[in-house]
């Protein structure tokens, strides 16, 4: 026992924007420690947007000083062109989501009340608020941030958890419709549990294989490890596993309608959006860097995954009754999408053609899904939100403006030219055609087109049908949702008019690829 | 082989005195039986079959029980730094201080909001 | 003289080009979206943002003109939307200019005009909005610097004219007459569609520059088939033969409607493609004489209806077919006619615009009263309006040193160089309009009162007599200013091209006295059927070629006969052939998926044990494929 262990360093300015957001959530949780109950929201509120603000702040400034071309922290992390952009993209839709969240309306007052039990009845009366909410969003969004950026796969794991854990409990605070989102809240996590299990025994295995969990050790002995090549196929398939759950690809897609609709609906604009850039990100970085000189092998792998995501998502939403359940699928089959620009690698300049149409895409999606589940929170019955599509009929004639913008989301979601969500599909697409992917492509478009149809049954009926007598009313949006569906509706036009500006900067983010 | 002979050692030792223990106890103890002592041993608490429905179980047996994780982890991380402490200087102690506050402040929410008091 | 390079442009009021189409568009939008409480400002917002337009026109060209010749093509990057996926721009260069002119000049007296024509209309805020429309949509068209904003401006103003043909929806005829407008319409736009395609697939782009760059590496075969397709979009907009039936209809609209966008501008758009697109039609002479018989037919085929129509509005049609038959005709020459054509285009849209707003005026006196065989000897009651229409008579028929004597006059010199049976057919239409104008203008204005009783004749309201006093200068001298010397010609070169050698002006040209001669002869047979003679109140039987006129030469019937009764079989055979083959097969499709989504749905049990199952098993599949691949 005479080995020197050397202090290691570590560059807190380029970690920065991540320490402010967990040291925020850590004030967060004093606030709510110390704080009393009636100003723990007012302080909470500035605090999470303030945080969430700076951190996107000093991101922005990381990348106009010029892009780390190391990884950080031992090589912990990497904070590249990519991992900046990523981060970005996070910060602002966890900001748009934040505004979302009104906790008297959203969620439950008291989460240990047994539903329609005395103690819930008691909480009413106190007024009682989950303020935790605020915290938990925090660490939730800060593993977000650290996830994409792991360059380490012991890191990945712990991020995958500081994201996750944080998401299983506040999928369980929905105010209305409890025992649905308590449902919600134990599948996720069960499931959740179940795959980190898969991701941590690939990391095992791919450790076995290589002798190190650094991304970049790994890639290298890719090449020079031999006659272990079953250890690492199974690992690898393990860490996609764990990967490809998250993003809620098929076959591992089950929980995501359940959990999307038993949500309470900011939470599931947060995980619609923010989970799932930082998952693709994760799994670009894994795939891409880790396992880079691999690409010959997981491709064939993804390329079935990306069409039978595809074909699911798309399929499944027809029959869909539900408005979340609905967005669950296309989100699914988005996820889909997605993955055939994850395949698209090839030379350099492919990679990085690609790679910026894949971030591209994250952004417009994320953009126009937050906006999409914001409109849902709007349109409401007695018992809370109304969910069921046939709910929705007419509602362009008693109120054309939400319904409108709605319709126009789900224009963008379909791929519609001057919408972004035109111009991510096209991207991806076209990055997909020149890597030789022409017949995944086609299964994307013939999926598109499938997915077109009940975007547009949607649009139909809320324009095409009689309002039933009792329908839902759509109440006069809070000002932070009214601002939600301003910016991203606006976000959705001007990606979609626009597209040059984002193309540009996911172009220079994307250039010098990730760094090893 | 002769470095595996304290081993060896310990192994008997810890074996002789558990044997020792449990077989002197019969011997020398007072015996007074309730209803109590003879069910199964379970921590205390009314051990099955539980009433109808399952019942419920105490949270605050799960607080307790974690926050007992919570500071047994704190503790295995503290062991390591100890031993290499000067080696790791100043880093070492600021990054140590900063995982304590950490774990601090959780442990003042559970104090605030109740979570010691058992009722 | 080959056309001149485009050159990119910034600043200035060139750089400032889109706000002539923004300012409408904005006025419109405010208009339809703002509903009644606009109603009070409504008319002035409209007018303001013509005039508003105008302005940026005028500016610009003033701008324009203090360039040099070879460089007055100024692009103006608008949007770009992707590069190398979709760019629009704007091209102002003389061609463009002289329409925006004529779009905001005509345009915006027509509002002015509307004012007081349009005074007692409840919906009169609606009107100004679809002008606003109108004048916007028309505007992009002019001034796109490429096919598929030019095809969006084409639909914007086929979308103008047909709400505004059907303004008085309430009127049967009118909703009937917009609809036949729309159809005849979307036959047309659907051979400008195809051209287009037909361009893309041919040059893989729709940029003027690019296309008209490569034209003439393309097969002739290629260049005649887009140019013959382009010409039927072109017949559909400027009712020219076969597609001319709706135009007569169209009359229905308000009248300010018939003069802006069925006489001054909309009907031009034909001319306007057609001269566009020159470099095409310059590698396919078959097209180009297509071009050119067309014209000669539309000619003929609209004086002819001129003269044989009762309603001053529909009469006027007639002739405003004809007229832009001149003006197909002489495009179709090639560079030598293309000023020609625009000069006559801009000339006639002011004497027509005059001649509409003039029949408005006087149907504004009469109880809206549009048959001619009721008024009579209304020179005297309506002083100016009198003297404003005769000034556009004397000039579309070619009165000497009138607008109309020397553009039509060089359109059907240049015809008769070009190919003398058709410059014959031209001189003999020139005949037949001094005929029928001669009529409308004496039954209208001389002889005897045949007012319906109730009829109380005013002069209109200085807000509709100014606007006529303005076009009627115009009609005055804008032929010469623009014909003598050349200067039009010399002015529209670097955007059009132009003969190597300039023509020359002979005032007593062979064909010009004959024109001369064969114009008096008509105007003085109707002198004496119309204008010495009785005009019976109700029109009298008349020869089987009256009847033929009047009945538009069987447009209508020929129609239905071809299209209507054959298109009502094929509706309903594809009808059934659509329930039962192609119904089957989507539906069928769609249920398929459907069908699928549902037994798929199952697999979704809200079991998380099944989940989790289905989570193993994929893992399983996952590696497996992977040890597969990767050992492969």
């Amino acid at each position: 026992m005479n080995g020197t262990i050397e202090a290691p360093t570590i560059e807190y300015a380029l970690l920065a924007p991540m320490l402010v957001v967990f040291g925020a959530a850590i004030v967060g949780v004093l606030v709510e420690a110390f704080a009393p109950r009636y100003l723990r929201s007012a302080i909470h509120l500035p605090l999470t947007l303030l945080s969430l603000a700076g951190a996107f702040a000093l991101a922005v400034w990381q990348a106009l000083k010029g892009v780390p071309t190391k990884p950080a922290a031992m090589g912990a992390v990497a904070v590249d062109g990519p991992a900046l952009f990523i981060w970005g993209t996070i910060l602002v839709l966890a900001f748009v989501s934040v505004l979302l969240i009104k906790d008297e309306e959203h969620f439950v007052g008291s989460a240990a009340a047994l539903p329609g039990s005395a103690e819930e009845e008691q909480s009413l009366v106190e007024r009682a608020a989950h303020t935790e909410v605020y915290p938990l969003l925090l660490f939730a969004v800060g593993g977000m941030l650290l996830f994409p950026a792991a360059n380490d796969l012991l890191v990945a794991f712990v991020a995958l958890e500081v994201m996750s854990l944080p998401l299983y409990l506040l999928c369980g605070l929905a105010r209305r419709r409890r025992l649905l989102s308590q449902e919600a809240a134990v599948k996720y996590f069960l499931l959740g549990a179940f795959s980190s299990a898969f991701f941590l025994y690939g990391t095992a295995l791919l450790y076995g294989y290589a002798g190190s969990v650094d991304l970049a050790k790994i890639n290298l002995a890719l090449g020079s490890v031999g006659g272990q090549d079953t250890l690492l196929y199974i690992g690898a398939a393990m860490l996609g596993v764990g990967l490809l759950f998250k993003i809620g690809a098929a076959p591992f897609q089950a929980w995501k309608p359940d959990v999307y609709q038993g949500s309470p609906t900011p939470i599931t604009a947060l995980m619609a959006s923010g989970t799932l850039v930082a998952a693709f990100g994760a799994l670009l970085r894994v795939f891409w860097v880790g396992l880079g000189g691999l690409d010959w092998d997981w491709r064939p792998v993804f390329y079935g995954v990306a069409i039978l995501t595809m074909v699911v998502g798309a399929i499944l939403a027809i029959t869909q009754t539900d408005i979340k359940r609905m967005l669950a699928y296309s989100s699914i089959a988005h996820g889909g999408f997605l993955l055939v620009g994850v395949i698209a690698t090839g030379s350099a300049a492919q990679n990085t053609a690609a790679l910026s149409g894949l971030l591209f895409y994250l952004v417009a999606y994320g953009f126009t899904t937050v906006g999409a589940f914001a409109v849902v929170t709007m349109v409401r019955d007695a018992g809370g939100e109304a969910w069921h599509l046939s709910r929705w009929a007419g509602l362009g004639k008693r109120s054309p403006l939400l319904a409108g913008t709605f319709a126009f989301f789900l224009l963008a979601f379909a791929g519609i030219p001057l919408t972004s969500g035109f111009f991510g599909k096209y991207a991806v697409f076209q990055a997909a055609v020149s890597g030789g992917a022409l017949p995944l492509v086609i299964v994307g478009v013939v999926a598109s087109a499938v997915a077109a149809f009940f975007y547009v049954r949607v649009i139909v009926l809320m324009f095409f049908s009689d309002p039933a007598a009792d329908g839902p009313s759509v109440v006069l949006p809070s000002r932070g949702t009214a601002a939600v569906v301003g910016i991203a509706a606006l976000a959705t036009v001007v990606l979609g008019v626009f597209p040059q500006p984002l193309l540009d900067l996911a172009h220079s983010a994307a250039q010098s690829l990730f760094v090893r | 082989m002769e470095l595996y002979v304290p081993i060896l050692v310990l192994a008997v030792l810890a074996a002789g005195f558990a044997v020792f223990s449990v077989g002197i106890a019969p011997f020398t103890g007072p015996k007074r039986w309730n209803r109590a002592k003879l069910d199964a041993y379970e921590c205390g608490i009314e051990p099955t079959p539980q009433p109808v429905g399952g019942g419920r179980f105490p949270l605050k047996y799960m607080i307790t029980a974690m926050l007992f994780i919570v500071f047994d982890i704190e503790i295995i991380f503290l062991y390591p730094w100890a031993v290499a402490f000067d080696r790791l200087g100043v880093f070492g102690l600021v990054e140590m201080v900063l995982f304590i506050v950490t774990v601090l402040v959780a442990y003042a929410y559970v104090w605030r909001r109740r979570g010691l008091d058992w009722d | 003289m080959e056309p001149a390079e485009i050159i990119q442009h910034s600043g200035g009021a060139i750089g400032a080009a889109w706000l002539m189409i923004a300012l409408p568009l904005v006025g419109a939008a405010i208009l339809l979206l703002g509903g009644r409480r606009t109603d009070r400002f409504g008319h002035l917002l409209g007018v303001l943002m013509a005039v508003a337009s105008f302005a940026v026109a005028a500016l610009s060209f003033v701008q324009l003109l203090g360039l040099a010749p070879g460089e007055r093509r100024r692009g103006i990057e608008l949007y770009d939307f992707v590069p190398g996926l979709a760019k629009v721009g704007l091209l102002v260069d003389p061609l463009s200019i002289s329409f925006c002119l004529l779009i905001t000049g005509v345009g915006s007296l027509i509002h002015i005009y509307s004012i007081g024509y349009m005074a007692h209309d409840p919906n009169r805020r609606r009107f100004f909005a679809y002008l606003n429309l109108f004048v916007a949509a028309m505007l992009l068209l002019v001034l796109a610097d490429n096919y598929v904003a030019l095809f969006v401006g084409w639909e914007g103003v086929g979308l103008a004219s047909y709400l505004l043909i059907g303004f008085w929806q309430h009127k049967p005829s009118a909703a009937t007459a917009a609809k036949k407008a729309f159809i005849v319409n979307r036959v047309g736009d659907f051979g400008l569609l195809i051209g287009l395609f037909t361009i893309f697939a041919t040059f893989h782009t729709l940029a003027f520059n690019d296309v008209f760059a490569n034209a003439s590496k393309a097969s002739s075969g290629t260049l005649t088939a887009i140019g013959l397709l382009l010409l039927v979009g072109a017949c559909g907009k400027s009712a020219q033969l076969p597609l001319q039936s709706w135009l007569l209809d169209a009359m229905e609209g308000p009248t300010p409607v018939s003069a802006l966008i069925h006489a001054a501008t909309m009907v031009t758009a034909g001319v306007y493609l057609i001269v566009r697109s020159g470099p095409i039609y310059q590698g396919a002479e078959t097209a180009q004489l297509v071009v050119t018989i067309v014209g000669v037919a539309t000619l003929l085929a609209g004086a002819i209806i001129g003269t044989a129509k009762d309603d001053i509005k529909k009469a006027l049609a007639g002739s405003t077919m004809s007229q832009i038959g001149y003006m197909v005709l002489a495009a179709g020459i090639g560079p030598a006619g293309y000023a020609f054509a625009i000069a006559h285009l801009i000339t006639h849209g002011f004497f027509k615009a005059d001649m509409f707003l003039g029949a408005g005026s006087v149907m504004h006196a009469m109880n809206d009263e549009v048959d001619m065989r009721k008024y009579g000897a209304l020179r005297k009651v309506m002083p100016v309006t009198f003297a404003t229409f005769a000034i556009g008579y004397l000039a579309i028929i070619g009165f000497p040193l009138l607008s109309g004597y020397f553009t039509k006059d060089g359109i059907i010199e240049t015809v008769m160089e070009h190919n003398a049976v058709l410059g014959w057919l031209a001189v003999l239409g020139a005949g037949i309009t001094g005929f029928y104008m001669s009529r409308l203008v004496f039954m209208t204005f001389f002889g005897a009162k045949r007012w319906e009783p109730t009829a109380h004749p005013h002069e209109s309201p200085a807000v509709m007599t100014w606007p006529l006093v303005i076009l009627s200068v115009g009609a005055i001298g804008l032929g010469a200013f623009l014909v003598l010397g050349n200067r039009f010609m010399t002015f529209l070169a670097p955007a059009v091209g132009a003969p190597e050698e300039m023509p020359s002006f002979h005032p007593f040209s062979l064909t010009g006295l004959a024109t001369l001669a064969l114009v008096a002869v008509g105007a003085v047979f109707a002198w004496f059927r119309y204008g010495a003679a009785e005009v019976p109140a109700v029109a009298p039987r008349g020869s089987f070629l009256t009847t033929f006129a009047r009945r538009d030469l069987y447009g209508d019937a020929l129609n239905e006969a071809l299209f209507m009764r054959p298109g009502q079989w094929l509706t309903r055979l594809a009808v059934f052939f659509d329930n039962r083959g192609v119904d089957g097969l989507v539906n069928g499709l769609a249920a398929g998926i459907g069908g699928t989504s549902g037994r798929l749905r199952r697999i979704q049990t809200g079991f998380v044990r099944s989940y989790a199952l289905s989570i193993f098993l994929g893992a399983a599949i996952l590696a497996g494929a992977w040890l597969v691949v990767g050992n492969l």
